[in-house]
């Protein structure tokens, strides 16, 4: 593949640079997946070591846990929207669904923070126990990559109404939508194996 | 541009009814439902992992053609899923030894103790 810049396809992959871009970014992903494994392993070891402190069944409630889960969800869906309609050279679709995406994400970090802030309230902080050492640093750390995400969305927002849709505008928001949806896959899994398991077991 | 000129991309409309119908179909194995505990793990983690696949093949574009990427993403997360399999398993199964000592004094005793243990509890 040459330097020089192709005349079709999708504006993120027509030259090698954003074509490369992309491919670093999965190889991010990968590690990424990796440092959540790390801390999955962590909390299934963990698991039950609850000390003195509440124990998950007591506080885990199905219907906070599963608005997040549509919240995260449903922004991972408007996310993938905004990269069809910025496929189809729609600036205007693009910032639509990804404000959409936004504010979902921010309604799921509030739901988050509400309902650590009601453990807490609980007498389940990290302090209290192994388990909920390791509770509170892998969902935590998945809530700082939505926050992470939302800041980084916000830049790119500025920068597109800048810029317009160029190569490099459009392969910014190919990787961010990459990582959005990646944060709902990992979101899955602590749904999953976190809070539907705790409540089962 | 010659790709996703319809108005509605069916296949992330598609995608995002599969995940929903999967969420609550995992919630209701996991809070409604009266089938084995074992049963219900297995079954919601396999529909964890189906909803990974969604994500990652209708909304992430995994395989396409246009990012000359070849398999390159492919592989990351095949990769990045497997070393995930194997931290989790093995941590647990590498912790699964020894939880029964771990309370009773110091290291030099331990192993006394643990063998008067594994004569106690012979069955356990």
């Amino acid at each position: 593949m040459a330097a020089e810049e192709l005349k079709t396809g999708p504006l993120e992959y027509r030259t090698q640079e954003g074509q490369m871009s992309i491919m670093g970014f999965w190889i991010f992903l990968g590690a990424e997946v990796v440092l959540f494994a790390t801390l999955f392993a962590t909390y299934a070891v963990l698991f039950g070591r609850t000390a003195d402190a509440p124990l998950p069944s007591e506080l885990f409630e199905p219907g906070i846990v599963l608005i997040m889960t549509f919240l995260l969800l449903t922004s991972s869906f408007t996310c993938g929207l905004a990269i069809h309609e910025m496929r189809r050279g729609s600036v205007k679709g693009l910032i639509f669904w990804m404000v959409i995406t936004l504010a979902l994400g921010l309604g799921f970090l509030g739901f988050e923070i509400y309902e650590f802030v009601h453990y807490a309230h609980e007498g389940a902080t990290l302090q209290s126990s192994a388990f909920w050492s390791a509770f509170f640093v892998l969902a935590g750390t998945h809530g700082l990559h939505v926050t992470l995400g939302i800041g980084w969305a916000i830049l790119l927002l500025i920068q597109i109404k800048q810029r317009g849709l160029t190569n490099v505008t459009s392969r910014k928001f190919f990787i961010i939508s990459l990582y959005w949806h990646f944060l709902d896959v990992i979101w899955i899994f602590i749904f999953t194996s976190v809070y539907l398991i705790g409540m089962v077991i | 541009m010659a790709e996703s000129k319809k108005r509605v991309p069916m296949n992330h409309v598609i995608g995002f009814i599969l995940s929903l119908v999967m969420t609550l179909v995992a919630a209701w194995a996991a809070i409604q439902s009266d089938l084995p505990v074992t049963w219900v793990i297995i079954g919601i983690m396999i529909l964890a992992l189906l909803q990974a696949g969604v994500q990652l093949f209708m909304f992430m574009h995994v395989t396409e053609a246009s990012s000359g990427n070849g398999h390159v993403p492919w592989n990351m997360m095949f990769h990045g899923f497997a070393l995930a399999g194997i931290l989790v398993a093995g941590s647990l199964f590498v912790m699964s030894f020894g939880h029964d000592h771990g309370d009773h004094g110091d290291m030099g005793d331990m192993e006394q103790q643990e063998e008067q243990h594994s004569e106690d509890h012979s069955g356990h």
